[in-house]
């Protein structure tokens, strides 16, 4: 469809209002109230699509909001006891010292989706527009190759890609400075990596499936304050992974699975690896007669320093975990994004554009935090004792040790199906009983009449070399069963069921062809998480 | 022909209500509030009989907290020309809620109130009808076509038996069904203008809302279903049903 588009003119453009996309905003009328500053946001309210734990180091948003108190997210916990276990099938190891990286005294607890809320507010205080229900659709270029701003989606548009009665186009937005701040796997990041070679000089990025529920339990099993962390059992040595348990105010409990994605089993389910873990001796008393409250997933990014892409591109910059700021030992990227948000800020207030903002992360406190934690993540590729070992050491030395490990795509490493044996399904009478059942929880919704998001360019694949080769692993990897294999005349094929997409990316990312496509859907589609 | 359009901030329909665990209420901590989705419709109805150049002039109006400006906001945006807050934080029923209408309609020299036939949260279904009958109104009810000629307003309601039509006099109040009408998407500039449309507030105080009102004593989640249990063939099933009294 080739039609006129209206254009909007703006100083600033953010690409999503997440931590680091809000901090980027917010700073930069911060620092000029006279800017026209312009958020984008694919989710039907701000917050609606952000998933994580959250344990955040308060220092970065204290500098970027020093009242954020005052108005505090709906879930802010201060952490009170950390808590570290290796887990076997019947029992568990209590760590008889935290790991310095693991130690959060003087953290919050908070949901995520709350505090972006909040950060909202703030933003729009300043002066701020914020277009929630507004997906940017792909990124804009002049005729030098320089990104000068966003497209954003089509409305109305049906199954076939026919407008239907109240097809609306969408827009151009157009900015001096174009920030994306899409979390981990953007869709616009994406196809900007491709375009400019933003990873050349890096690793490929690494990821990790986060699959998270909220449960409200009977009064007075939670110690609010107390977090508590994982590893170990259900995941065999060879797969990185744990899980994440953190006690809430009002006998609420947020709890959650997270999975290396460069995991090398195709029977593998993260979905069932976190229910079965629910079920442990240890950890299934504290659910037993309580009730779920909301249901997620989101991939988490995990490549660290050796897979930062370059930052910076002609009339554009990578903040956040898209880019990929996050501090893996830590499982923190919030503090990370915030400080990237602000450092965009500063360097668009001084420079007017993006050149030299790459360097300036890599020099700066980001840069420093990634880097004495580089070899952590890597060595746990060796199995989960080697990973410890070298984790010891290398936090021992503060990251000193000259060498770093590298990382490879996480497709890459799946292996064929004949190479392992099916998994033998855990016991497990916990809700929800299906991942069906659990999407009730993410309360998503996406309009069935309009074109499917997730494209795949090639479904013969799946019936041939993929049902041979991994046993379509996209069935087991979706935390949402988008994906199933069906019979239609006697033959199989690929069915979508688009409209149970949670957003988590983690299709794109683990795919072993490649040939997953994650694109927005139309604007406010998605999960509707609460209190995530 | 001035219209008024009361819409109501209220749970999205997505979301997944939870029962507070004191039994006070539903839970609303956290939770997405959007418009009544058939006070949208009702917006749109406006809307289209303004752009048939039957109505001039389409007033949004709300009763509740301060955020719910934030509702107010997105209808201006879907078209609306100016919008009416009366401020209130505390729970206000359907009879409180007509009488302040009913004001407003007098105040304003509203010719037709096009409204939602409900809202979702309580589904009590009869503030629209109330108001009727307080303006001495003629009243057409879940509305699934509305065309209206000189004084008369012409409307279908799908009933059980089919499709009614009634004729009502202007003025009237006329209440919208899911299948009036789709509303229109927003569109990003409209957002950016609607901050810009006139917004009045008005106080609570100004209303005479003194009546008997209902209290709730108790909320309660409905009972849970009882888990289902695997029958291994079509002879353990009917032996089970047999055995529950069912065949
Ligand atoms: C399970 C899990 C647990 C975690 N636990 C913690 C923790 O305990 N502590 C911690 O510090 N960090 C934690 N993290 C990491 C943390 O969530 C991220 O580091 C942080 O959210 C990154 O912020 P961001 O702004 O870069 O991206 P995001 O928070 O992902 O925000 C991106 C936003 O952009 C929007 N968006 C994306 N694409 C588009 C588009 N094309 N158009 C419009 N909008 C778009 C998205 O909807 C979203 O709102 C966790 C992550 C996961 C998955
Ligand atoms: S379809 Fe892809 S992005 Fe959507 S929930 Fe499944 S794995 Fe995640």
């Amino acid at each position: 469809m080739s039609e006129e588009r209206d254009v909007m003119e703006f100083d600033l453009l953010v690409v999503g209002a997440g931590p680091a996309g809000l901090s980027c905003a917010i700073h930069a009328k911060q620092l000029n109230p006279e800017l026209n500053v312009c958020v984008l946001e694919k989710g039907a309210t701000v917050g609606s699509h952000i998933l994580a734990g959250a344990v955040i180091e308060p220092g970065p948003l204290e500098e970027l909001l020093p009242n954020w108190k005052d108005n505090a997210p709906e879930v802010c916990v201060p952490v009170s006891r950390d808590e570290i276990r290796m887990m076997s099938a019947q029992g568990s190891f209590k760590f008889p010292i935290v790991p310095p990286q693991m130690n959060n005294h003087g953290n919050y607890i908070v949901s995520l989706s709350s505090l972006t809320q909040k950060m909202a507010e703030a933003a729009e205080e300043l002066g701020v527009e914020i277009y929630p229900g507004f997906p940017a659709r792909m990124p804009l270029y002049n005729e030098a190759g320089e990104v000068i701003g966003v497209r954003t989606g089509d409305m109305g548009v049906d199954k076939d890609g026919n407008p239907k009665d109240g097809y609306t186009p969408g827009m151009d937005l157009h900015a001096k400075l174009t920030v994306f701040a899409e979390g981990a796997r953007g869709s616009c990041s994406k196809q900007l990596v491709a375009k400019y070679g933003l990873d050349a000089q890096a690793d490929p990025q690494t990821y990790g499936i986060g699959i998270k529920e909220l449960w409200q339990l009977p009064p007075g099993r939670t110690e609010p304050g107390l977090v508590m962390h994982t590893m170990g059992w259900p995941l065999d040595n060879k797969t990185y992974g744990g899980s994440f348990v953190y006690h809430l105010e009002d006998d609420k409990l947020a709890i959650g699975f997270v999975v290396g994605l460069d995991y090398e089993d195709p029977h593998l389910e993260p979905f069932e690896k976190f229910q079965e873990f629910k079920n442990h001796p240890h950890i299934k008393p504290l659910l037993e007669g309580g009730e779920i409250v909301s249901y997620g997933a989101r991939a988490i990014v995990e490549g660290g320093w050796q897979s930062l892409p370059k930052m910076e591109m002609p009339g554009a910059a990578l903040i956040g975990c898209g880019a990929g700021t996050l501090n893996v030992p830590k499982i923190k990227g919030v503090h990370q994004a915030i400080r990237s948000g602000m450092e965009i800020a500063k360097q668009f207030h001084e420079k007017a554009s993006a050149e030299g903002f790459d360097a300036r992360v890599r020099e700066g406190a980001i840069g420093a935090e990634l880097k004495r934690v580089r070899n952590i993540r890597p060595s746990f590729h060796w199995g989960l004792w080697v990973g410890l070992m070298i984790s010891g050491l290398e936090t021992l030395f503060a990251g000193l040790l000259p060498y770093t490990l590298r990382n490879r795509a996480d497709h890459s490493a799946l292996k064929k199906v004949s190479t392992h044996k099916p998994l033998t399904p855990g016991n497990r009478d916990l809700p929800p009983r299906d991942r069906l059942s659990a999407v009730y929880f993410a309360a998503t919704e996406h309009d069935e009449d309009q074109p499917v998001h997730l494209r795949v360019e090639d479904t013969n694949i799946c019936v041939t070399r993929c049902a041979e080769e991994y046993d379509n692993p996209c069935t087991r990897f979706c935390p949402a069963k988008v994906y199933e294999m069906v019979e239609v005349d006697g033959a199989k094929q690929l069915q979508i069921n688009a409209a149970n997409c949670v957003h988590c990316k983690t299709c794109d990312i683990k795919d072993p062809y490649q040939i997953i496509n994650w694109v927005t859907p139309e604007g406010g589609a998605g999960p509707n998480y609460q209190l995530m | 022909m001035k219209v008024l359009v009361p819409i109501k901030r209220a749970v999205d329909y997505n979301v997944r209500v939870r029962v507070k665990n004191d039994g006070s209420g539903v839970e609303l901590n956290g939770v997405k509030m959007s418009v009544n989705p058939f006070d949208e419709i009702a917006n749109e109805e406006a809307l289209r009989l303004k752009e048939k150049g039957v109505v001039t002039e389409v007033v949004v109006a709300t009763i509740g907290v301060a955020k719910a400006e934030d509702q107010l906001r997105s209808e201006l945006a879907r078209g609306a020309d100016r919008a009416i807050h009366v401020v209130a934080d505390q729970d206000i029923q359907p009879l409180q809620a007509a009488r302040i209408l009913k004001k407003l309609v007098e105040d304003e020299g509203i010719d037709l109130v096009l409204m939602g036939k409900q809202a979702i949260d309580d589904d009590a279904n009869q503030t629209g009808q109330m108001l009727a009958t307080l303006l001495g109104w003629p009243q057409a009810t879940f509305a699934s076509k509305v065309e209206i000629e000189g004084q008369t307003a012409r409307v279908d309601r799908e009933i059980d038996a089919g499709i009614e039509t009634l004729e009502v006099d202007l003025p009237a109040v006329i209440t919208a069904d899911l299948r009036l009408n789709e509303p229109r998407f927003i569109k990003l500039p409209d957002i950016m203008k609607a901050k810009r449309k006139p917004l009045d507030k008005r106080e609570l105080g100004d209303f005479d809302i003194d009546v008997p009102t209902l209290e709730v004593t108790e909320t309660r989640p409905p009972s849970g279903r009882e888990p289902g249990r695997m029958v291994k063939d079509v002879d353990e099933l009917i032996a089970t049903l047999k055995d529950k009294g069912l065949v």
